[in-house]
């Protein structure tokens, strides 16, 4: 489609904003987990807040809130589709 | 004098344990079974002119993640083969919630689906067709609040008709890509021949197909045991066995 | 029955996975399966469900904006855990003395009645004064703060608060090698350490769960709070205080207390997981689920019901039996003193050099299979030993410490060897059957113990060098 949309990981988008999920690059039980979890592709997630301390992240998706570290968040790539501003 | 069995499946924090404390009365008590040791618990009720033993597996996301709580509810659902098994969702995410609905549905048809904490979704403003949702899964839905007790009764009917195989579903069938579909069509056969009839084939051969050793080693532990149970079968067993060394 | 076919099961069955497996030729079919699930459900979901505001089903997490916040998220977390107190040790103050003078009204009774039939001495010592009085004790010092403590715990736990406890903390346990998920087992533990530990199974990595399991411990369960609760209330508060202050004192005591739990328990976590326990923390996914009303009455009477009674007949059935040993080895003489005293006189040099008695070590001793009974037979050891006290108002419970040399250092370190001390022995027996393994059964209690006597040795010598008692 649009070759001009690159796309992030979710450790480094803003608060607020909205993505689509493009890729996932984690392998193992844990992208099992993120797929249960509704982290699959094609699937939009917003950012909500991030812990007092600044890790975990929360975010919204499939109208449930997920918490995930940055060790996480940051292999999972979307292309912003709305919200705040990267 | 004939007694049901009810396995209570469900995500996590889906008002699960809510509905069977409410259906047998609080009068929980913990035990194992099939040999695991993650702890559920068991009661009893009745509805109508039936007895129901009710088990509450564990909450888990989905049967296919490998972890314990998973293995054993999936073993339950599989192995024990209940009466019913009642999949409890949240009517306020049931997108995610429908997936665990969806893979104990291609395991069994003997289900109802309990779309739990309506009440709620309609403070939220959610409307949800149940007739739609049932006609998508060939199986009863049943919208309640285990909380605020609405539409237990219902429920208990639905469970009732399933229960006496007065409703009957096949377990639904999924319909997958080409490349799966062409694993699955290239599998069944031979999972059929070597495991019979006891389980669904199809299903089996999705999650060979996904790699899952872990069913794999739950399904000879228990054909192990079955030929254990049934005389018969387990000298041709040993025959089996020592025919292939 | 079932076709011979069946009989083949085994091997054949090996090798269809290995087929399968070739079939499915690397990892991509995991995510197409997930995918065609995911597929149907939403397809389901965008047919059958409309929503008339989306706006309105978020409204249930605005709350988190403050919960979670960067500057409330953790004055927040403190002060419901400091509400929580208050309101367990305001609110079971009075219960506790009325019970006890109920039970004095009626042991007054059955000491009559044992008169009247001529019962022998011993038997009325057996029966009244020992397994009468130390179920009497359990019952008026425990029941009370766990009639209120469970039900409000509970009450924040329905209402979703815990598992946003657990996101604000993640980043403490992460840095001390933890899961996020060991503040939920956590704040389990502050029910019931043994049920804690099968809790765990919630984290999947075996090293993380080992961590949650070891450290439990430091979360004082229901059968240390009526210790500390009690000891805070009578040597914590001050000579001044009275009343709201009194209340609130207390309190903070017992925040204290919790909060140098935390540390002790991140700590532990942090060397554990630099030494016996290293490896990578494996993956994190948490959902904060949205926040429910509680179901208020029903809440209170299950968890009144459920763990309240539960725990309390744990206890009385320990403690009835440890009564009456309690006061056999108080009326055995040998040489001129009882074995009760010859037991403690044994203890009393290492004790001191803790800031405690020999009583109040053996009464960890015998405690081992229940924390709930350490203070039940801390006061028979004293009441068999010393003068006979007539003890019916909480007041006087203070008057017997005192009688044996207390200062508010043995209350301190008293409370400091509960919070930190082997964890009893339904939790060790849950552990070893949990891990499978006597090593870490064994170390779960070890650990624990070496630091609650490092802590009140220090504690005992700095109050000592200093001249603060």
């Amino acid at each position: 489609m649009t070759a001009t949309v690159i796309p992030i990981p979710l450790s480094e988008a803003l608060n607020g904003s909205r993505l689509r999920i493009s890729g996932i690059e984690v392998q193992g039980v844990l992208r099992r987990r993120l797929l249960d979890l509704g982290f699959v592709v094609g699937n939009a997630v917003e950012v909500l807040r991030r812990s007092p301390l600044g890790d975990p992240t929360a975010f919204r998706v499939s109208n449930t809130t997920i918490a995930l570290r940055r060790e996480e968040s940051s292999l999972i790539y979307g292309e912003l589709i709305g919200g705040a501003e990267t | 004098m004939s007694q049901y069995t009810v396995a209570f499946a469900g995500n996590p924090n889906t008002g699960k344990s809510t509905l069977f404390n409410l259906l047998t009365g609080m009068r929980q008590h913990t035990g194992n079974w099939a040999g695991k040791t993650v702890i559920s618990a068991e009661g009893e009720f009745t509805h109508k002119d039936h007895q129901y033993l009710a088990v509450d597996l564990p909450g888990t996301y989905s049967l296919y993640s490998n972890s314990a709580d998973e293995e054993a509810a999936r073993d339950y659902i599989i192995f024990e083969q209940p009466d019913v098994t009642l999949v409890v969702l949240d009517a306020t995410s049931l997108e995610r919630n429908l997936n665990l609905a969806l893979q104990v549905l291609e395991i069994t048809g003997r289900t109802v689906i309990c779309i739990n904490l309506i009440d709620e979704a309609r403070r939220l403003g959610i409307d949800i067709n149940l007739k739609k949702i049932s006609k998508r899964l060939g199986v009863p839905v049943v919208a309640i609040s285990a909380r605020n007790k609405i539409g237990i009764e219902a429920l208990l009917d639905q469970v009732e008709l399933v229960a006496t195989s007065v409703v009957t579903a096949p377990p639904l069938r999924i319909t997958y890509n080409d490349e799966i579909e062409r694993g699955i069509a290239e599998l069944t056969p031979m999972v059929e021949q070597t495991i019979g009839s006891m389980y669904p084939a199809r299903w089996i051969a999705l999650r060979l197909l996904d790699g899952d050793d872990s069913l794999l080693t739950s399904l000879k532990a228990n054909m192990n045991s079955k030929g254990k149970a049934l005389p018969g079968t387990k000298e041709v067993l040993g025959h089996g066995v020592t025919a292939c060394h | 029955m079932e076709s011979p076919h069946v009989t083949k099961g085994m091997d054949t069955l090996d090798s269809l996975l290995a087929r399968a497996k070739k079939l499915a030729d690397g990892g991509a079919i995991r995510d197409e399966i997930v995918g065609g699930i995911y597929g149907v459900s939403s397809g389901i979901c965008a047919d059958a469900i409309t929503y008339q505001d989306k706006k309105r089903l978020n409204s249930t997490y605005k709350l988190d904006n403050i919960v979670t916040s960067k500057i409330w998220g953790f004055p927040i977390m403190l002060a419901i855990l400091g509400v929580v107190f208050w309101i367990t040790i305001a609110g079971a103050n009075y219960p506790s003395g009325w019970l006890a003078s109920f039970f004095g009204f009626i042991e007054g009774y059955l000491t009559t009645g044992f008169q009247a039939v001529h019962a022998p001495d011993w038997l009325h010592g057996v029966l009244v004064l020992g397994l009468y009085r130390g179920t009497a004790w359990v019952i008026s010092v425990m029941l009370p703060p766990m009639m209120i403590f469970f039900p409000v715990f509970a009450l924040l736990e329905n209402f979703g608060y815990l598992p946003r406890v657990a996101f604000n903390m993640d980043r403490l346990f992460k840095k001390s090698g933890g899961h996020g998920k060991q503040a939920l087992t956590m704040s389990m533990g502050f029910g019931c350490n043994a049920a804690a530990i099968l809790s765990t199974r919630i984290i999947e990595s075996p090293r993380e769960r080992m961590l949650a399991i070891l450290t439990n411990n430091f979360v004082p369960c229901n059968g240390r709070w009526p210790t500390l609760i009690l000891l805070a209330s009578l040597f914590m508060s001050g000579a001044a205080a009275t009343g709201t202050m009194r209340t609130l004192t207390t309190a903070s005591v017992l925040m204290g207390m919790v909060l140098i739990g935390i540390i002790v328990t991140l700590s532990v976590s942090w060397v554990m997981s630099k030494t016996a326990l290293r490896g990578v923390p494996t993956h994190y996914t948490l959902e904060l689920p949205p926040y429910r009303r509680p179901q208020i009455w029903k809440t209170i009477l299950i968890s009144s019901k459920e763990k309240s009674l539960n725990v309390l007949t744990r206890a009385i059935v320990v403690a009835a039996p440890a009564g009456i040993i309690t006061w056999i080895l108080g009326n055995i003489f040998v040489g001129g003193e009882s074995v009760l005293n010859h037991m403690a006189a044994f203890f009393d040099p290492f004790a001191h050099l803790l800031g405690m008695d020999g009583f109040i070590i053996m009464a960890f001793i015998l405690g081992l299979p229940a924390n709930e009974i350490v203070l039940p037979i801390l006061l028979m050891g004293y009441m068999s030993s010393g003068s006979l006290v007539d003890v019916d108002s909480l007041g006087s419970i203070k008057d017997i410490f005192l009688e044996h040399g207390w200062t508010w250092l043995t209350a301190l370190n008293m409370m400091l060897f509960s919070l930190l001390h082997y964890p009893c022995g339904t939790t060790l027996v849950n552990i070893y059957k949990e891990t499978k393994s006597m090593k870490w059964a064994v170390l779960s209690a070890v650990i624990p113990l070496g630091i609650a006597l490092v802590v009140t040795f220090a504690v005992a010598q700095l109050a000592q060098l200093f001249g603060w008692v």
